[in-house]
């Protein structure tokens, strides 16, 4: 048996992988930022706020939710900073085809309401995803739960359709998160969480008590937490500065000065797979034609991009989707430059110099006007004509991403390189955004999956990449940084690259140094 | 000519006001057609837009059939009628809530927000108005005339985010988002209030004075006046009894304009100091294509701009007897 996670594991590489290591175990370290304390109320803001906020970890949608769950409920497994699946209820998973998952949940834990967890409220949870019913956001990635049942008191075995070594990374997600057997309404919270819900109104906020019982001794730290949403970018780094929250999450790369002119506030920049990319789909003639395709992909001025739309809070991307913070990021793919010449060479032979093109953006694709404008002026210099149409966030999605010879996409980062190459790169996905098809990927692709041994699986996710960059039908140029923005008395703050705000899992990790 | 309070001559302008409430249902009736109908235009559905971009064709189908709207749309506008007469806008398509419960929540912020803007408004806008009325063409008015334009030219934006900059960020006096505790005290209250009041207050003070001055200066024209002064009738006594009963007509038309303002308009307010109001409900439910609650919001805007405008065309009748016959 292969111990994928254990309690061992996990204290030897929080101890040295992370920095994160302080706020755990890493006595040695803790000195150097002070010692976690008990106590302190903070408002937090994120982006988005609706009608539709849930208590339901399966119908989360937006990274609020995400928080209030984070906050509410755990998981069998946690995110670290490097994205692996870190023990959480689960003390221990084990698999040896990574089929077969034997699992051990943590003893002692209990919900809100005094309710021991079991087994079948794990059974329950995983399992529910998979009722069309439940309306669960991660239903595509729950059907591969072929089956579970109890091994022991506090044990279970999970069975997948297929093989997937991932299994601890996609558990750590939060729409996975544990809930009580049984459960269908989702009114009030009832989960295994560092905080008890004590208000719910969607749309407006969120407030969490401490909860006192949490299975992580000493945690978490604050007492009272209130979220909420401010939309609007400068209305939200106004209400950080003056004080009225406590942290917010998108920071526009513009008031990153701003912010840390101040003495009081700084900015946390969490390097992420979040792209903006150029779409050229298949099945249009001209878009279609490999010539045209590669062409774009010179046309790319990355370096401009990641100066002028990002003001530096980027990474340059090589037109493939695994960003160097993926453990599986192949480095020794050659950086695609920025060269008119060969793309006017390319444009050329296919014939294509002259011929005028529509490519759609919108402002919900973070950055894809302007990426679109530079992109225009640098194709009209060697005879190519792009009209930029720049079309209202509101149904972009529904109406013209993917409908159109040449869109934007955006796409965030995934837990791991599977989920970002099986959702938008494998020929039958559903986001195939360009509509390739390669049957070499769609290969790798399962054998990856089968593969126990870490190296080989890095190894085929590298050709993997060297695949996209080569024949991918997509102009990926930057992998855009996610910016938080923090009072200098909150404490115990790092990276989490899934999202802003810790991966949206800050509560259980910050606390309030005044 | 008999005097007020005879019921021969009230007959006359309760016609008028029944006739008006008719009217009013019958453009309510309109609006929720026109609202349908182009909301229905709006790419996209609730079905769509709750399970985001990663669904498939089946589990869409699957929502729009849980959520009815794989029925033809006059079939279902037709139910929403039904239902909205016997007074049930029906359930919210994404919160899973009835629409009233979702709309007694923000109604009582929208109608504080309101009722605090007219409150501070209105006085200063009577102030303004009359001062600058009574002494037309001299320094005073000129000077109360470039500070109402200017006020009036000031977008509501730049007002609220120099005024967030300025005392929430710079000087923290005020907060920067407008969040009332559950039991606040009054002190925190007006903390709270304070500055989207004041950035509300700024344009309808503006405008409501121009008209209550515009109002009060036709009157000024007219020869009875001159007769009155002729008869040297004080001038506070003049503006007072004479002039404003005859011009209250048109002020109370301004005022019930400027209230609809407030009532439905705030938006941009709401959005700078994150206030959870109506308007930015009506956003949401418009984004989330949450056809219910975007009716309710559509026909409560609607139905509150036409009760203030009958208020105020009713106070215009009575207050003038010539109408008040007819």
């Amino acid at each position: 048996m292969v111990d994928v996670i254990s309690p061992d594991v996990s204290r030897r590489t929080l101890l040295g992988g992370l920095a994160a290591g302080l706020v755990v175990n890493g006595a040695g370290l803790r000195a150097a930022v002070g010692q976690p304390r008990v106590g302190g109320r903070i408002r937090v803001a994120s982006t988005t706020a609706s009608t539709a906020d849930t208590l339901d970890p399966a119908k989360g949608s937006t990274g609020t939710d995400y928080i209030r769950h984070y906050m509410l409920y755990s998981g069998l497994t946690q995110f670290d900073g490097q994205l692996r699946g870190k023990p959480g209820l689960a003390e221990r998973m084990a698999t040896q085809d990574n089929i077969v998952w034997n699992i051990r949940l943590r003893r002692d834990v209990h919900f809100h309401n005094g309710k021991p967890l079991t087994v079948d409220d794990v059974i329950f949870s995983l399992l529910r995803h998979r009722d069309p019913a439940a309306g669960s956001a991660v239903k595509a990635i729950a059907d591969q739960f072929a089956g579970a049942k109890q091994t022991g008191p506090l044990e279970l075995q999970l069975r997948l359709a297929g093989p997937n070594p991932d299994l601890p990374a996609i558990l750590a997600v939060s729409h996975f998160l544990i809930v009580e057997n049984g459960l269908r309404d989702f009114s009030r919270a009832n989960g295994t969480g560092p905080y008890v819900c004590s208000e719910f109104v969607p749309g407006i906020r969120t407030i969490v008590r401490r909860n006192p019982n949490y299975w992580k001794p000493g945690r978490p730290y604050l007492e009272e937490i209130e979220l909420i949403a401010i939309p609007d970018e400068i209305s939200r780094v106004n209400a950080l500065l003056s004080g009225d929250v406590q942290m917010v999450n998108a920071v526009g790369p513009g008031s990153v000065e701003r912010v840390r002119a101040s003495s009081t506030h700084s900015i946390m920049e969490i390097p992420s797979g979040l792209f903006t990319n150029l779409i050229m789909r298949r099945d249009n003639p001209v878009t279609g034609n490999p010539d045209f395709v590669l062409a774009m992909k010179y046309l790319q001025d990355r370096e401009l991009i990641k100066r002028a739309l990002f003001r530096g809070f980027a990474t340059i991307a090589n037109d493939q989707p695994i960003s160097p913070i993926d453990p599986n990021f192949n480095p020794n793919i050659p950086q695609r430059p920025f060269d008119p010449d060969r793309a006017k060479f390319l444009l050329k032979r296919a014939g294509l110099l002259g011929v005028r093109l529509p490519v759609y953006a919108a402002p919900v694709a973070n950055g894809s006007i302007d990426m679109g404008s530079v992109l225009q002026e640098h194709a009209a210099r060697i005879g190519l004509n792009l009209a930029i149409n720049r079309v209202p966030s509101d149904g972009y999605w529904a109406t013209h991403w993917m409908k159109h010879p040449m869109t934007f996409g955006n796409t965030n980062q995934r837990p791991t390189t599977d989920m970002m190459f099986s959702l938008f790169f494998q020929s039958k996905a559903l986001a195939n955004e360009s509509g390739w098809n390669n049957p070499r990927f769609d290969r790798l692709l399962l054998e990856a999956r089968s593969t126990t041994d870490v190296a080989l699986r890095r190894e085929i996710y590298g050709e993997m990449q060297m695949i996209v960059h080569r024949y991918g039908g997509l102009a990926i140029p930057a992998f855009i940084s996610l910016l938080d923005g923090y009072d200098r008395r909150l404490k115990g703050l790092f990276p989490i690259p899934i999202a802003g705000f810790m991966g949206s899992n800050f509560a259980e990790h910050v606390w309030w140094d005044a | 000519m008999s005097g007020p309070g005879t019921p021969s001559l009230w007959r006359g302008a309760g016609r008028l006001i029944v006739k008006r409430i008719g009217l009013a249902l019958v453009t309510l009736l309109l609006v929720s057609a026109v609202i349908f109908t182009i909301s229905g235009l709006l790419p996209g559905d609730a079905a769509q837009e709750v399970l985001g971009r990663g669904a498939t064709t089946e589990q869409i189908a699957a929502l729009r059939h849980q959520m009815g709207l794989d029925r033809p749309a006059p079939v279902r506008y037709i139910e929403w009628l039904g239902r909205i007469a016997t007074g049930d806008p029906g359930q919210s398509l994404v919160a899973n809530k009835p629409v009233v419960e979702i709309i007694s929540e923000r109604l009582p912020n929208t109608l504080t927000l309101a009722g605090l803007a007219a409150l501070v408004s209105v006085p200063f806008a009577f102030l303004i108005g009359i001062a600058s009325a009574v002494s037309r063409g001299r320094k005073l008015d000129r000077s109360l005339n470039i500070l109402t334009l200017s006020m009036v030219a000031l977008p509501e934006f730049l007002v609220a985010t120099i005024a967030v900059l300025v005392f929430a960020v710079e000087l923290r006096w005020l907060p920067s988002i407008t969040i009332v505790p559950k039991d606040a005290t009054l002190a925190q209250f007006a903390r709270a209030y304070a500055m989207p009041v004041m950035t509300l207050a700024v344009g309808v003070i503006a405008q409501l004075g121009r008209m209550i001055r515009a109002a009060i200066i036709c009157e000024l024209d007219r020869p009875y006046v001159e007769m009155a002064r002729l008869k040297g009738v004080q001038p506070m006594r003049l503006v007072f009894r004479h002039v404003l009963p005859n011009a209250i007509g048109p002020i109370v038309n301004a005022m019930a304009l400027s209230l609809s303002y407030l009532f439905g308009g705030a938006i941009i307010v709401e959005t700078i100091f994150n206030y959870p109001g109506l308007a930015s409900l009506m956003v949401n439910a418009v984004t989330s294509r949450d056809m219910p609650l975007l009716q309710a919001c559509a026909m409560l805007f609607c139905a509150m701009y036409l009760l203030l405008v009958l208020v105020a065309d009713s106070v215009a009748i009575l207050a003038n007897p010539r109408l008040r016959q007819a």
